[in-house]
């Protein structure tokens, strides 16, 4: 489960060769493109009322215009840029901090694994969206608010998930080793510790960014976002607003809704490929299957301990 | 027992964080938004309701730790400050009703998801390999990619709106909750379908994983070939021995999404404008009724670590090792 072994030449291979990661990519790189170049293609000013209010998607407007008469498609472009630098800062921060908490726990041991246990477990209880509603309200609208109260309430789990993994690899013979041969502590979980890690903080990084997406785009349609902003999560919040629902203009909720949940099923294969390269139990399991073995096989979980 | 009292000793340390930021939150976030709020009700309100406005907010010569100390007292006995948005009207009369809305959709969609899911699980797992096994995984993580309110926003457009199958909106059609009589039961449970559905649809895929993976870890134990070696039916050898000790991960998960789909459904109920607390939520945020929004926070953790905790229980009823003092 090692960087080397996930990302090896094999492992490339087969993770190009696959056809999930191949549908993941290219829609993930079709949007990310998109977006990334909406200065250049949109075709309107996203914020400009540019056609009649509700126009269904015909040859001048390819996605329709809202209700108030802005274009979609140049909606959906611009949102897509601001929707998706914000969900990968945060994606970014939650994972170093649940990094920086997981390995604090794992390096002093003792009561400081045990405080952070604690206080991760308490993170994890709280219900995210009213805490995060409530932060946020408090908080002026805009991207950093977004960025740090997503911060604040997305991590927990990230943490638990490290140091567990933390956990097991700190048993295995090569940390015995470093540790017989006197090299520090701090040494051994940057050097040792942390490399070996790569498979899960990278598993864990693609599912924040998913995370990331739907929770921005959920607080902007309660209305916590900045509403001169565009991002996909603002355009739904504007379209059941203006009650796009029953004037039939689906227009408006489906291409902000399809962006998010595409963007999300994307990574979201991506990821499960990964996983099952860089995971040897179900690789085994498919060559077995392709070999017309049907019995299942033994598949060892890992064991979450379940602690307080 | 010591498990049980543990993890009520971890609730109630999380029941206490969750009152203290409610507390410290008006009053050390930065712009001081507790004045702000004062500011702007100052002319609509009478003088003693602005006092109460203050007091609430910090806005008085109090020292700190007495006004904490009145405040955790009144979260104690229920009292959590008054409805800007319908003042005078005490925050806990504007949530009740929704409360047994939301009590009601949540409790059926989250029971209706995890059996559907079990039962989707353990037939990937049973069927291992088969078109089910190879086509259930894809299409739940596409589903699963849906934010909860654009599925909602979707289905709602379909079937409600296109369709016409389901009422659009609300819980009941009279002005008044219908009489607990055949007819009322039936109009509730038209209006509780489609929000039920939007949860079940987003939240399966977890269960059913979940499920398919224990199974197969425990088709491949001994006891299951002893079993099938006795010549128990394969029916009694699925259901008996392995879905029964497959099921305890999901019961674990049980508790863990508890919140994550009490998020989800307040945004469905928003869209279905289902009157339960997400609808208040909603009301609380458009109207910037601090009281209310925090008091929603307040009670919807209360209410989802009583929900953790209850799957704690049920969890040591059903796991043996955990019953007899084994290490929890």
């Amino acid at each position: 489960m090692s960087l080397s072994e996930t990302f090896g030449a094999k492992a490339r291979r087969q993770l190009l060769g696959s056809i999930p990661v191949t549908v993941g990519l290219v829609i993930l790189g079709a949007l990310v493109a998109a977006s990334a170049l909406a200065q250049l293609v949109a075709p309107y000013n996203p914020k400009r009322a540019t056609g009649g209010i509700n126009e269904p998607p015909s040859l001048t407007h390819l996605f329709g215009t809202t209700g108030q008469g802005q274009d979609v498609l140049s909606q959906f472009l611009y949102g897509g840029q601001n929707t998706l630098w914000v969900a990968f800062s945060i994606a970014v921060l939650t994972t170093l901090l649940a990094l920086i908490v997981a390995l604090t726990a794992a390096y002093f041991r003792g009561w400081v694994d045990d405080l952070l246990t604690l206080v991760t477990n308490v993170f994890l209880v709280i219900p995210g969206l009213p805490l995060v509603v409530v932060l946020a309200a408090f908080l002026p609208p805009g991207p950093l608010t977004m960025i740090m109260v997503l911060t604040i309430t997305g991590w927990a789990f990230g943490a638990r998930l490290f140091r567990s993994q933390a956990l097991s690899l700190r048993e295995r013979e090569f940390i015995a080793a470093a540790e017989d041969v006197g090299e520090s502590r701090w040494r051994i979980v940057a050097i040792e510790l942390l490399p070996n890690m790569g498979s899960v903080v990278a598993a864990y990084f693609v599912n924040q960014v998913i995370f990331a997406i739907t929770a921005q785009a959920s607080l902007e349609f309660l209305g916590l976002g900045d509403g001169g902003q565009i991002t996909w999560g603002s355009m739904l919040f504007w379209a059941q607003n203006s009650s796009a629902l029953i004037r039939g203009a689906w227009w408006t909720f489906v291409v902000p809704g399809m962006a998010i949940a595409l963007t999300a099923f994307s990574l979201a294969l991506i990821n499960n490929a990964v996983d099952e390269i860089g995971n040897p139990r179900l690789r085994a399991d498919r060559l077995m299957r392709r070999a017309g073995v049907r019995k299942p096989s033994a598949t060892l979980m890992t064991p979450v301990k379940r602690d307080a | 027992m010591y498990y049980i009292a543990k993890r009520l000793a971890f609730y109630v340390l999380a029941a206490f964080v969750a009152i203290t930021v409610n507390f410290f939150l008006p009053r050390l976030t930065p712009g001081d938004p507790a004045s702000t709020i004062v500011a702007t009700y100052s002319t609509s309100l009478n003088a003693e309701s602005l006092a109460a406005l203050k007091a609430a907010y910090g806005l008085t010569d109090e020292p700190l730790l007495q006004q904490y100390l009145s405040y955790l007292g009144n979260v104690l006995r229920g009292d959590f400050g008054r409805s800007l948005s319908n003042f005078p009207a005490p925050v806990m009369a504007v949530i009740g009703a929704g409360f047994g809305w939301s009590i009601l959709l949540g409790l059926t969609s989250v029971l209706l998801s995890f059996v559907l899911g079990s039962v989707l699980g353990a037939i990937a797992a049973w069927r291992r390999g088969g078109w089910f096994d190879r086509l259930t995984p894809p299409v739940l993580l596409f589903l699963g990619s849906f934010p909860y309110f654009f599925l909602a926003l979707l289905l709602f457009y379909v079937f409600c709106f296109k369709l016409g199958w389901f009422p659009m909106g609300n819980a009941y059609s009279s002005v008044n909750p219908p009489a607990l009589n055949l007819a009322g039961v039936g109009d509730i449970l038209m209006h509780l379908i489609a929000p039920a559905f939007t949860i079940v649809l987003v939240s399966l895929g977890p269960w059913t994983l979940n499920m398919r993976n224990a199974m197969i870890g425990v088709l491949s134990e001994d006891y299951l070939t002893l079993a099938e070696a006795k010549g128990l039916q394969p029916r009694q050898v699925l259901l008996s021995h392995a879905v029964r000790t497959a099921l305890l991960p999901n019961i674990t998960a049980l508790g863990a999404a508890v919140g994550a789909v009490f998020s989800g459904q307040l945004l469905t109920e928003i869209v279905f404008t289902y009157p339960g607390l997400g609808y208040s939520l909603m009301r609380a945020v458009s109207a910037v009724d601090y009281p209310l929004m925090q008091a929603l926070f307040l009670i919807i953790t209360l209410s989802v670590l009583a929900a953790n905790f209850f799957v704690d229980t049920l969890y040591v009823l059903l796991d043996p090792r955990v019953r007899t003092g084994g290490e929890a």
